[in-house]
């Protein structure tokens, strides 16, 4: 590290900040070395804790003059490394900015700095009889910025969407220290749509501080069924029968086998160990349309070959049918010292062929996977076990890893549903995106951020570093998948 | 099943684009010209995307559609039918030319938009010729994809200025079983507003709604079962199903009018109007009809973050979108010079530089 550097970086800061506020001890610089995905990491030169607004900006223009590279920070639980440090750059931390600013239940809005936890914005409007939809399964840690950044999505994606779907309005502050306010309560967008191109852009455009979210009326009623299988395809298909058949599940989760006894031993959710799958389905709405849904789903669960379904007979059961389910990272991780989480999509149609090729590379690499599925909107999450102590384990996760979000572009889907490439898949996006399209991505960011200093580095790669991740994926002289489509 | 006539015209098209670039002759892109007075006047030959036509891909188990820009929009919603399938944001036609590549430049929803979300919360991925006559592809068929910026929704509503849409991948969503409107008597703007608000804050399967001369119109949409049970909490007259009628406006309120101004407002705003308004999503879109002083209701409302287009009847002298700031016009400049750098697509269409 440059120490001159950093002193004489940490002075122009605390011109403006608290001397508390701008982090330049090593062992408080190690806090931030990762967020959650922890293999990689580096330390920053600095950290700075901006509280308003003015801050931000006098921050974001300080380093825009002086060519120090940003990486935003919320709670540090993305899962692609995207606010992985850089290593001559700071980290702006915006958990110090966490007020909800204005609650307005007449329009279901809620205005909150960027800092704001996602829990606690629906417990702050609960009592309206209102809640933030989007529930990532970090939700009780992660921050609303952060959501934005990586347009964070969790279990009730199909029916209430993304963070996009949520949010009707921004304040970004520019690399120039500029503030614009992108405003759509109305539901215009006045020009271009900036809010589009901003949600899920991983810091790159800008620093994103005060957030307008869209909130829900609560629904009535909520009630949960569970179909057990004996063979994972055909739970596969019993998804897709319930939808169309005009249901939309306001939840609808997959788990193989592999994962339903890991959950099953860590929190005794009366899930039965020898099925192949389950699917977990909620519906919600009001008390009637729940009833009369919850029977025909049974009735299609059944039709597609379940051996049984069970119904949670009250809350208590909902929630603990639930548990195994969310618990089912965790749960999986007790099984090995580590574990790697893929988050592939791919069209539902498809999943058979998937999780049989999954399968076969699994065995292949001898690494166990086991796979947790939001089977509403084909978003995969493959759980690698490995032993990151043994020489190399790593490495041939990561390389197992690549080879499934490969098959997942090889049959239509992408390489990241909803964690992000951050640095982790930025590889994998040479192979997703053609060279003019990911010209374009970075003629978008100098549009935004001239001098390149937001989030350097992350989710876009340049073209030499496609060149050499192609070059590593050229078998006997011919390109990995050359056929790909990739609409 | 519908027949959709399937044409691919996409190397056509990339040559007149490319030709186009070297003459530094400016294109308008268009379709069947449903839409043509939405808008500013542009300028050039014309890029004709109407042929260019055909379903790529609908599996209605997947809820998406892969669509070719030039498909006709009556016949699309023609072939979701049979599948019981219909677009959420209850699209306008204005005509049974209008076309999917028009559908999603102009951006244009109709009454179930405040309740489902718009034509961008529904788009998947995208096709697109751009102004060096380059084929880029954005985004998918699935219905999470966070990789790479998101061009494809952003795409949505900006009229043409940044390249031609060759295929569009959106989601549908199930026909509800049964739908039920609802007449309620409110005196005022604001009493509508206010009561319909608080009824979208309540667990009820609110998917349009209205405030004309005195009468809240509702309309509910779900099971058989979910419908009657909210009509019993909501109560009101039970009406007829006018929404069509705003959507494609050829309510009464619209008739013989060649000035037609839309304003965009946060839903619950206080916004005083002293003459015949129609409003609908809930408060967020209020029409206004005849002559206006349309600069001095662009100041008020720029007070509120609100908006006024007007929709039909633009002229140089009052241009059809509401100014942008400074800051913002430039960056949307930067941002099109990104697609289009030699300015070829539907100059000033959309806002002056773009």
């Amino acid at each position: 590290m440059n120490i001159t550097r950093q002193q004489k970086l940490a002075g122009l800061f605390r011109a403006f900040l608290n001397h508390e506020s701008v982090v330049d001890q090593p062992t408080s610089l190690a806090a931030y070395e990762c967020d959650g995905l922890s293999a990689y990491r580096q330390t920053p030169l600095l950290v700075v804790l901006p509280e308003t607004v003015e801050q931000v900006q006098q921050v974001v223009a300080l380093c825009d003059e002086h060519r120090v590279p940003i990486v935003s920070r919320g709670a540090g639980t993305g899962l692609s490394g995207g606010a992985l440090p850089h290593e001559d750059g700071i980290v702006l931390s915006l958990t110090k900015m966490d007020s909800i600013l204005n609650i307005d239940a007449l329009s279901r809005t809620v205005v909150v700095e960027a800092g704001v936890r996602n829990l606690a914005v629906s417990e702050a409007v609960a009592h309206h009889g209102l809640y933030y939809a989007p529930d990532p399964s970090s939700q009780i840690a992660c921050t609303i910025g952060g959501n934005v950044a990586e347009n964070a999505g969790g279990v009730h994606c199909l029916k209430y969407g993304l963070t996009l779907h949520n949010i009707l309005g921004v304040k970004l502050v520019m690399s120039s220290g500029e503030l614009i306010s992108i405003d759509q309560r109305s539901m215009q967008s006045q020009g271009y749509d900036l809010l589009a191109l901003l949600i899920g852009s991983e810091g790159m455009l800008g620093v994103v501080v005060e957030i307008t979210l869209k909130l829900l009326p609560i629904p009535e009623c909520a009630r949960v069924v569970m179909g057990v299988f004996d063979d994972v395809e055909k739970a596969g298909n019993s998804v897709a029968d319930i939808i169309a058949r005009g249901i939309i599940p306001a939840g609808i989760e997959l788990m193989d086998n592999l994962a339903i006894r890991a959950a099953e031993d860590f929190v005794h959710a009366g899930y039965p160990v020898e099925a192949e799958a389950i699917l977990i389905c909620e519906l919600d709405g009001t008390a009637a349309e729940v009833e009369s849904q919850i029977k025909r789903v049974e009735t299609v669960m059944n039709a597609s070959g379940a051996s049984e379904t069970r119904l949670a007979k009250d809350e208590a059961e909902r929630l603990l049918f639930w548990s195994g389910r969310k618990a089912a990272f965790p749960a999986v991780g007790r099984l090995s010292p580590d574990y790697y989480c893929i988050d592939g999509t791919i069209p539902r149609k498809t999943l058979g062929v998937v999780l049989n090729e999954i399968r076969r590379l699994s065995e292949a690499y001898k690494l166990p996977v086991a796979n947790v599925f939001h089977a509403g909107d084909g978003n995969l999450h493959p759980l690698i076990l490995y032993d990151a102590n043994v020489e190399g384990a790593l490495e041939k996760t990561e390389e197992l890893g690549s080879k499934i979000l490969q098959l997942c572009i090889a049959q239509g889907g992408t390489i990241t549903g909803e964690h992000g490439v951050g640095v982790e898949k930025i590889g994998e996006m040479c192979l997703q995106f053609s060279n003019l399209e990911r010209n374009l991505f970075h003629a978008l960011r100098d549009s935004f951020d001239t001098n390149g200093i937001m989030n350097p580095g992350k989710a876009i790669p340049t073209m030499a570093r496609c060149a050499e991740f192609n070059a590593m994926h050229v078998h006997d002289g011919k390109l990995a998948f050359p056929e790909l489509e990739r609409f | 099943m519908t027949a959709i006539k399937q044409h691919d015209l996409e190397q056509t098209l990339q040559e007149q684009i490319r030709e186009s670039v070297a003459n530094a002759q400016p294109l308008q892109i268009v379709g069947n010209g449903s839409k043509a007075f939405y808008g500013n006047a542009s300028k050039g030959e014309y890029l004709k995307v109407s042929e260019h036509s055909g379903v790529i891909d609908y599996d209605p188990a997947e809820l998406v559609i892969t669509l070719r820009g030039g498909c006709k929009l009556h016949e699309v919603e023609a072939l979701l039918a049979e599948q019981g399938q219909m677009f959420g944001f209850e699209p306008p036609h204005f005509s049974e030319q209008a076309s999917i590549g028009g559908m999603v430049a102009s951006g244009l929803c109709g009454p179930r938009r405040s309740y489902a979300g718009g034509i961008r919360d529904y788009i998947l991925g995208i096709k697109i010729l751009d102004g060096r006559g380059d084929i880029l592809s954005f985004g998918g068929r699935v219905i999470k994809n966070v990789a790479g910026f998101d061009v494809s929704r952003f795409m949505v509503g900006t009229m043409g200025t940044l390249g031609a849409l060759l295929e569009v991948s959106l989601r549908v969503i199930p026909k509800f079983e049964t739908e039920q409107t609802l007449v309620f008597q409110h005196a005022s703007a604001e009493q509508h507003i206010q009561w319909i608000n608080e009824l979208a804050g309540q667990p009820l399967p609110i998917s349009a709604s209205l405030w004309h001369q005195q009468q809240s119109l509702v309309r509910l949409s779900g099971s058989e079962q979910g419908v009657s049970n909210a009509v019993k909490k909501t109560g009101g007259e039970k009406a007829t199903d006018i929404w069509p009628s705003l959507r494609e406006q050829s309510h009464v309120f619209y008739e013989g009018q060649s000035h037609i101004a839309r304003i965009s407002l946060p839903p619950t705003t206080q916004f005083q109007l002293d003459q015949d308004q129609l409003i609908e999503w809930g408060g967020a879109q209020r029409w206004l009809v005849g002559d206006n002083d349309y600069p001095v209701l662009r100041e008020r409302l720029q007070h509120f973050g609100g908006s006024l287009c007007v929709y039909r009847g633009a002229s140089e002298a009052v241009p059809a979108f509401q100014p942008l700031d400074e800051l913002l016009l430039a960056l949307q400049r930067n941002l099109k010079s990104k697609f289009d750098p030699a300015r070829i697509f539907n100059r000033g269409r959309f806002y002056p530089g773009l």
